[in-house]
């Protein structure tokens, strides 16, 4: 055998070089996100121009707004031909955009409150990992709400509590014997609790002080459409789910009664509906009596919002196996435990992008109110501000708020909804 | 038994809304407050100010009412109403008065079963075009493309009187107002045509309104005015009559100045005297106090004293009086007399 002797062996790697300069690094990005292909190239070069150009024409009118100032003609003097924007109009009525123009500025507190407890009511049925007992306070929020934004005695909002609680015993007490009798009973042990209270407890109006009334004529501004948007929402929701399994029982009366109401209500535009609450309801009940307005849209709008979300978790039960109604049918549960425990969760929780799509509609659908001479953020901008002699011809600037306004609230919504998917998410895909 | 009380209830229901129908001036009385019908906001004629205070012109006129039949010209409740909902809302009872610069047409008045009581503004259709076009006259606007507000009369209006000329145009169908303003002044069209009082407060908006000239023509007739309910004249005279003040204390020299002074004691002219309830009965002919039309005139001035304040030319609309002088100044405006 021949000894070869091994000149080299290398027993340790090469230390890695450095990449090249375009391949790494930012160059490496842009290159291959920006400039990866001609066409590619070519939009990346359009899309930029595109954003200097709408930077440019904005950003020295944002900047170069005027923030004080008692009329559009004064800006326009201050500015002496410059480009720039007018957000003194948003200075000067502020409060009109938020409250409309006929709520009484001394009591801006106390929608202002509401509006913060607001989120304390809201959290624990948003994040379920807050306490459960904080859901008490959640359910007492419509009530305390009412009060601070009515105003009025508290007598009113404690009378109708009172009716709901006691439904609510009556409901705990007679459900084993029988669904349909809690239920029913329940609605009718409120009734009777609100009548009786009607009579003994006085009328609730208040002229003075810091708790005096407010007649629903004067909500306006933003505060109507969180108000109309939270209120619908709320109650929507319970009413579309009882829509969307009323339309698949197998009760000939209950479905037949469902499928009508969802198909007319989604037939007729909502605009039509709330002229409906304007202007017809208004022949049907004498002069100065009648629903109070805010109550009668609130109503449609809810109708109409119902039967959407009604459509939309069909959906989500349709998607279900058959297997799980009849998993639930062989555990040996009832009609309202298989739905309450297996089907529901399942198919609200598939629904959850629709429901949001829903809602988020809704939300910026409250501005046609506008159309029926409520003050909305919308209407104070197009009615009262637009036609004072000081601030007509600002259109950008308020109209940039109402938007701004609406996206906030939108966006939040939406990313609250994408979270709670990827909470929910417990399928492995 | 149940079901009698709830048809007695119904009955009472039915039987409260024919009064309230019937006699206006009591349940306005009996109320406290006057609810009259206004825009939800029209430069000059109506809109809230920072405060939430309505001012205007027609506002003018339901406080002046307010203050005649209560004498209060706070004892206003002002009811927004649009274009769509103004009719049922007096129709329904909701408003005693609509003051929302309503043209006064045939249809309005026999078929909708309305009363108009007067008219407060005569207006009409009218053209404004940027100096630069150098257009004298609607009659050279051959071949123009024209600003109009779809499904309104000036639509009508326009396609008429480029008819009966004989001469064509360009439509540019918009919606509102504020859609019109911004697409003239980006040039989406030569000419903007509505409503000459409504292209005057356009263009006290814009940032310079003389490069802009209103033409001379005048294409249709809109008189203006507040309108109350078929079936209760007694409450249209009371409105008439009020309007009527207004219009007769200009001719007649009476101020919200020297009101007070002119009504304390009667004076040389016995048509004032009848006026202010110094002499004779015309506020118990009314079934108002004798001190009704003095109020109305306190309340925000006569209609001179208005007009300037809310849309005359030293206002940024500055609308010349025009048709609106009194007809001893060459003007429409002609009360009948107080006697």
């Amino acid at each position: 055998m021949v000894d070869r002797t091994i000149a080299f062996v290398r027993t340790e790697d090469v230390p890695a070089m450095p990449p090249p300069p375009n391949a790494t690094g930012p160059a490496k990005w842009v290159k291959d996100n920006l400039f990866a292909t001609p066409a590619n190239s070519v939009l990346t070069i359009l899309a930029i121009l595109a954003i200097y150009f709408i930077l440019s024409g904005s950003v020295p009118w944002m900047l170069n707004g005027i923030w004080a100032s008692p009329s559009l003609a004064v800006c326009r003097e201050i500015l002496d031909g410059a480009s720039g924007a007018c957000f003194a109009v948003l200075a000067e009525r502020w409060n009109q955009l938020l409250f409309g123009f006929q709520y009484p500025a001394d009591l801006y507190w106390r929608p202002g409150l509401a509006f913060v407890l607001l989120f304390f009511a809201a959290a624990p049925v948003l994040f379920f990992d807050l306490p459960r007992k904080l859901l008490i306070f959640t359910a007492l929020y419509p009530f305390i709400a009412f009060w601070l934004i009515w105003g009025g005695s508290i007598f009113g909002p404690l009378l109708a509590l009172l009716g709901i609680v006691a439904g609510a015993f009556f409901y705990q007490k007679f459900v084993k014997n029988s669904f349909a009798l809690g239920f029913f009973g329940a609605i009718v042990t409120a009734l009777v609790v609100w009548t009786v209270g009607g009579y003994i407890i006085p009328d609730g109006e208040i002229a003075e002080g810091a708790m005096r009334s407010v007649p629903s004529r004067d909500l306006g501004g933003f505060m109507l459409n969180m108000m109309l948007g939270v209120t619908c929402v709320s109650l929507s929701l319970p009413i579309g789910i009882a829509l969307a399994l009323g339309r698949q029982s197998s009760m000939p009366i209950i479905k037949y009664i469902c499928v009508i109401f969802i198909e007319f209500i989604r037939g007729v535009p909502l605009i039509t509906l709330l002229f409906v609450a304007n202007v017809m309801l208004g022949y049907f009940f004498p002069p100065g009596s009648g629903v109070d307005l805010f109550l009668r849209v609130v109503i449609m709008i809810t109708m109409f919002s119902a039967a959407y979300i009604a459509e939309v978790i069909r959906g989500g039960l349709a998607a279900l196996p058959k297997g799980q109604y009849e998993a639930a049918d062989s555990l040996g549960l009832d009609y309202a435990q298989a739905m309450r425990l297996i089907i529901l969760p399942q198919a609200l929780k598939i629904s959850i992008p629709g429901i949001v799509n829903v809602s988020v509609g809704l939300f910026k659908d409250t501005t046609l109110v506008s159309v029926i001479s409520m003050f909305d953020l919308v209407g104070m901008i197009r009615g009262p501000i637009l036609a004072s002699v000081e601030w007509q011809g600002v259109y950008w600037e308020l109209f940039g708020f109402a938007a701004l306004l609406f996206f906030i609230t939108c966006y939040g919504i939406s990313q609250y909804s994408q979270w709670l998917e990827r909470r929910l998410a417990t399928d492995h895909r | 038994m149940k079901k009698t009380a709830f048809y007695g209830a119904l009955a009472v229901a039915g039987l409260a809304a024919s009064t309230a129908s019937a006699a206006t001036l009591d349940d306005v009385k009996a109320r406290g407050v006057l609810n009259c019908g206004v825009t939800t906001g029209l430069v000059g004629f109506a809109s809230p100010d920072a405060n939430g205070v309505w001012n205007g012109f027609d506002v003018g006129v339901c406080r002046a009412v307010a203050a005649a039949v209560l004498g209060d010209s706070d004892a206003v409740e002002f009811i927004p109403t649009t274009g769509k909902t103004r009719f049922t809302a007096l129709a329904s009872g909701e408003i005693d008065v609509l003051a929302r610069n309503t043209t006064w047409t045939f249809s309005r008045d026999v078929d909708l079963k309305f009363e108009f009581v007067g008219i407060n503004y005569y207006d009409g259709q009218g053209f404004m075009v940027p100096r630069d076009l150098g257009v004298a006259s609607a009659k050279d606007l051959d071949g123009a493309t024209v600003c109009i507000q779809t499904g309104t009369t000036t639509e009508l209006n326009l396609a008429d009187f480029f008819r009966s000329n004989s001469i064509s145009y360009e439509p540019v169908p918009i919606e509102t107002n504020a859609e019109a303003q911004q697409q003239y002044l980006a040039g989406a069209c030569d000419v903007y045509t509505t409503d000459a009082s409504g292209l005057a407060a356009t263009r006290a908006s814009f940032e310079n309104p003389g490069d802009h000239v209103l033409l001379p023509e005048i294409i249709s007739k809109e008189p203006l005015g507040p309108l109350v309910r078929h079936g209760d004249n007694d409450w249209g005279d009371i409105v008439r009559w009020s309007l009527n003040a207004l219009i007769a204390a200009e001719e007649l020299g009476v101020t919200s100045a020297n009101v007070e002074e002119l009504g304390a004691a009667p004076t040389g002219n016995p048509e004032v005297n009848r006026l202010l309830g110094t002499e004779g009965e015309l506020g118990a002919m009314l079934g108002l106090e004798a001190d009704w039309a003095k109020n109305a005139i306190a309340a925000g001035g006569n209609y001179g004293e208005l007009f300037e304040k809310n849309i005359g030319e030293n206002t940024p609309i500055g609308l010349a009086r025009g048709l609106n002088a009194q007809w001893t100044d060459g003007g429409l405006l002609y009360s009948p007399p107080f006697r």
